[in-house]
């Protein structure tokens, strides 16, 4: 292929995008309400829909194509709910049930057909997009645009119209009821959307695209935020991205691989929108795994700096402050030698709590001691440390060997308040269990 | 196959004629006298076979939709499989089948832990973008000279009839691995099906036996793709065993059931498929396991919906007849024994249709519990009576029971015992009489002198 063409390109991701929005907003509620693979079971069912009407109607006539597959797609929600309500069958296998006789059978009606006519069954999967190009290249406007943008609008304004009725139902159905709205009305009128958006998605995109769209934009949106207006907003706006982005990579990216080949357009933006997921799941500021990560991380570093405070306190605290400081290979020793704790070590002479106590020797041998900051930090963790041995010595009466390993656990978590509540609690203990001294606060 | 393809003829656009097989056809098909036919209906009955099986497992873990994605997140393995080797012998396809599958579940079990994402969504993406990435790899094999999308097509609808004996000594050999693992592990899987936390406190090792169990699921599912097709094979996985759950609470008779009922829709699919023509054989099959579901959750005795309805309508009907009874003793104590009781007052008692509450009538006087009185009124006989004052004595109790143990007001009481009265086993009866020691044979109501509107 040979760049990018505005007439034919411009067109079809109109189209892409146009569509992927059109999923994404409805999708949100699916998502929302945990009914993502109803989005799945209806594209799937709706072919003998198409297939039904096509026997009967004996014509690809659009109209009724159209009402026979959103019939179908309807008749799969309801026979779901009938299903694993009357025959007490588990929600997620009533679906497959449903959803994979409903496709075998438009399967086997296409294939009655299909002497007759081209009706695709790979096409219902993905798509025939790439001939919208072909349309638009020909001459003006491809009809599939003004389809798929009455269906845009059909969905914007329903959401708009029942966005307090929406919203209500998908976080809480049995609320919805007692404030008066019809909970079960709700979920048959965003079915019947599910089913409109799905069936006019089908020509140009294909089901696996509908499915992905109705799914992935919402879910990363979800990553995203937790107000569901700017959900809204932020999934139209990930399925637009999809779609222009998956549009540019079947136009350029074939040239930077060397191959010459047509991708599919629906098929491609199934993958950026699943690329987009996988951003989400990384990089979302409050659920995704890197900030979840640093989180873990930065808590490890505290952690260890503490342990090297309390260390050197109860090294000072055993040699009654007449032996020598500690070396910095006896504290790495002590704590484990790894990259953490050397970091540890100088982090903590940077934030000022510790310091070189004989600067003329080699670093091996350097001497390390507590400054009064440091002194000061330390103190709080050791009092935390035994004030919280005490506790659990004298209201569980644990045995003495077990108080020292919840403590080193419990003592990183200990704010000076809850020390202060723990110490009121105990009465001011002077001694921990193991008639170790406990820290006074200072000051 | 022959027989369907020389059975087919130029057709015209209005001809929705269907062409029935001649009666030798339909006995070539039965007794598997084509080699072909043989071959595939042998090879779809094992695949049904181990599916069935394997997907009760499956089922009762609630992994039925995680069997969609695992067919679905196959494709990309088999088209990077094909432009690797650029061959179609089938094994590294089914290899990268295999590969891509599981790691589509590792991407399931994954993304479900992510904190906003639900089991259904995880589904739905690894779904979905698997299979677009399938699709954009085969859009890659089209390109290359020995490529033609056909050979990969027969994956995601399936092509039942092009399978050769090797591909159903896989099957077969896949069905047998199936078996022994499931016979080997049945203590095992029947452990995490139930109660997999349960299970881990026990000791059990839960995700090794999980592992070994979604292993026999993609396994299966992978030998499948070429026989029903990507979209089509979870149906196999969860149909049957949805199926069996009706007839049965053990799970030894499930798994057989369900692997029976799998071989019979993957037999009768297949003969369908051979005998008629343009009847793609993996979508039959999907069908006749549909039907055994249908006929399953209508018609069986143990959780099949008639079942349940004839059970529930033969306790409501023994309630409404217990409570006319009842109605007739209650104005027999207030009055005198054997008093007749006029129909009207009866039809006032509850909010009875009078078509009801004639057929109760009637009902009582086949079993001779009441007899025709004065003035056109009803009055029990003495086996009525004795039927009526148990009901009554029952319902009396359970309101002294609920005001004295459960501090409820007396006013209050006569809705629960009215619902209770009914399903009173004699063992509660008795000791509710232990604990209303002081109880009289019959209670007096504890409504006495109120007004009732």
């Amino acid at each position: 292929m040979s760049g990018w063409d505005w007439t034919s390109d411009g067109w079809v991701t109109l189209v892409a995008a146009m569509s992927a929005i059109s999923c994404a907003l409805p999708g949100n509620y699916l998502v929302l309400r945990k009914m993502s693979l109803m989005g799945d079971a209806i594209s799937h069912a709706v072919l003998p829909g198409l297939a039904a009407a096509f026997l009967i109607s004996q014509s690809r006539a659009p109209l009724p194509m159209f009402f026979g597959a959103v019939v179908v797609g309807v008749l799969t929600a309801l026979l779901t709910q009938a299903i694993s309500r009357f025959g007490r069958v588990e929600e997620g296998a009533a679906m497959g049930v449903i959803f994979s006789v409903l496709f075998a059978a438009g399967l086997i009606m296409i294939r009655q057909a299909t002497d007759h006519v081209d009706l695709d069954p790979s096409c219902v999967l993905y798509g025939n997009i790439e001939h919208i190009g072909l349309e638009a290249a020909v001459g003006g406007m491809p009809p599939a645009v003004t389809n798929l943008a009455a269906v845009l609008v059909l969905n914007v304004v329903f959401i708009i119209a029942f966005y307090k009725e929406l919203r209500i139902c998908a976080f809480d159905p049995a609320l919805a009821t007692t404030v008066g709205i019809n909970a079960n009305l709700m979920h048959y009128a965003l079915m019947v959307i599910v089913a409109i958006t799905t069936v006019a998605n089908f020509e140009s995109v294909g089901s696996i695209l509908v499915i992905a769209m109705l799914i992935v934009p919402a879910v990363c949106a979800h990553l995203l935020t937790d107000r569901l207006g700017l959900m809204l907003v932020i999934s139209a706006m990930i399925a637009g991205l999809s779609a222009v982005a998956g549009r540019v990579l079947v136009v350029y990216a074939p040239g930077w691989i060397g191959v010459e080949a047509d991708t599919n357009t629906a098929a491609l933006m199934t993958v950026v929108a699943g690329m987009l997921l996988l951003l989400a799941v990384l990089f979302s500021p409050e659920h995704g795994l890197i900030g979840a990560l640093l989180h873990r991380m930065s808590f490890a570093r505290q952690v260890m700096r503490e342990d090297i405070l309390g260390l050197l306190y109860r090294w000072h605290e055993m040699t009654r402050g007449r032996a020598r400081s500690m070396t910095r290979d006896e504290i790495l020793n002590a704590v484990g030698r790894n990259f953490l704790s050397t970091r540890a070590l100088r982090s903590l002479r940077r934030r000022g709590q510790i310091e070189i106590d004989s600067p003329v020797t080699g670093d091996a041998l350097h001497g390390m001691r507590l400054t009064d900051t440091g002194s000061r930090r330390a103190s709080e963790i050791v009092r935390g440390h035994r004030l919280w041995e005490t506790y659990l010595r004298t209201h569980f009466e644990l045995p003495l060997d077990h108080l020292h390993m919840p403590a080193e656990r419990v003592e990183h978590f200990l704010t000076p308040e809850l020390s202060a509540k723990l110490d009121d609690a105990l009465t001011g203990p002077d001694v921990d269990p193991h008639g170790k001294s406990i820290p006074k606060t200072s000051g | 196959m022959i027989l369907a393809a020389a059975n087919e003829r130029a057709r015209t656009i209005t001809d929705t004629g269907f062409e029935w097989p001649t009666w030798p056809a339909f006995w070539r098909t039965v007794s598997l006298a084509d080699y072909n036919t043989r071959v595939v209906i042998i090879g779809t009955t094992l695949l049904g076979i181990a599916a069935g099986v394997v997907g009760t497992f499956a089922y009762l873990r609630k992994r039925a939709m995680v069997g969609d994605a695992l067919s679905h997140a196959t494709l990309p393995g088999i088209a990077a499989a094909f432009l690797i080797t650029g061959a179609k012998s089938l094994p590294p396809l089914l290899i990268g089948a295999a590969i891509s599958g599981v790691l589509g579940i590792l991407c399931v079990l994954g993304l479900r832990r992510i904190p906003r994402i639900k089991e259904d969504a995880a589904i739905g993406i690894v779904l979905s973008v698997f299979f677009g990435a399938g699709i954009v790899l085969i859009t890659f094999v089209q390109k290359m000279e020995t490529g033609n999308q056909a050979g990969l097509d027969r994956f995601i609808y399936g092509k039942a009839a092009g399978m050769i004996f090797s591909d159903a000594a896989l099957i077969g050999a896949v069905a047998l691995a199936v078996l022994a693992g499931v016979l080997l592990m049945f203590k095992e899987f029947r452990a995490i099906c139930f109660d997999a936390e349960y299970a881990a406190a026990q000791g059990w090792p839960v995700m090794l036996v999980d592992v070994i169990m979604m292993s026999l699921v993609v396994l299966t599912t992978v030998v499948g793709l070429q026989a029903v097709g990507l979209i089509l094979v979870v149906a196999l996985l969860i149909i049957p065993a949805t199926a069996a759950r009706f007839w049965t609470d053990d799970l030894r008779t499930m798994t057989l059931l369900a692997g029976f009922f799998g071989a019979l829709s993957g037999w009768i699919g297949s003969s369908f498929s051979a005998l008629l023509p343009r009847m793609p054989t993996g979508a039959v099959i999907v069908l006749c396991t549909g039907l055994i579901f249908f006929i399953s959750m209508m018609f069986a005795p143990l959780r099949g919906v008639i079942a349940s309805i004839v059970r529930r309508e033969s306790l409501s009907l023994k309630i409404r007849y217990q409570n006319l009874l009842r109605a007739i003793a209650e104005v027999e104590e207030q009055a005198a024994p054997g008093i007749s009781v006029p129909y009207a007052h009866l039809l006032a008692e509850r909010s009875w249709k009078p078509r009801q509450i004639r057929g109760l009538i009637r009902r009582g006087f086949r079993r001779g519990d009441l007899h025709a009185g004065d003035a056109g009124g009803l009055a029990l006989t003495s086996e009525g009576r004795e039927r009526a004052n148990r009901v009554l004595r029952n319902h009396r109790l359970w309101e002294l029971y609920l005001i004295r143990y459960a501090d409820i007001a007396p006013s209050h009481v006569d809705r629960d015992a009215d619902m209770i009265e009914h399903v009173l086993s004699p063992e509660i009866i008795r000791e509710l009489e232990k604990a209303l020691a002081e109880a009289p044979p019959i209670p007096p109501s504890p409504h006495a002198g109120e007004v009732f509107a």
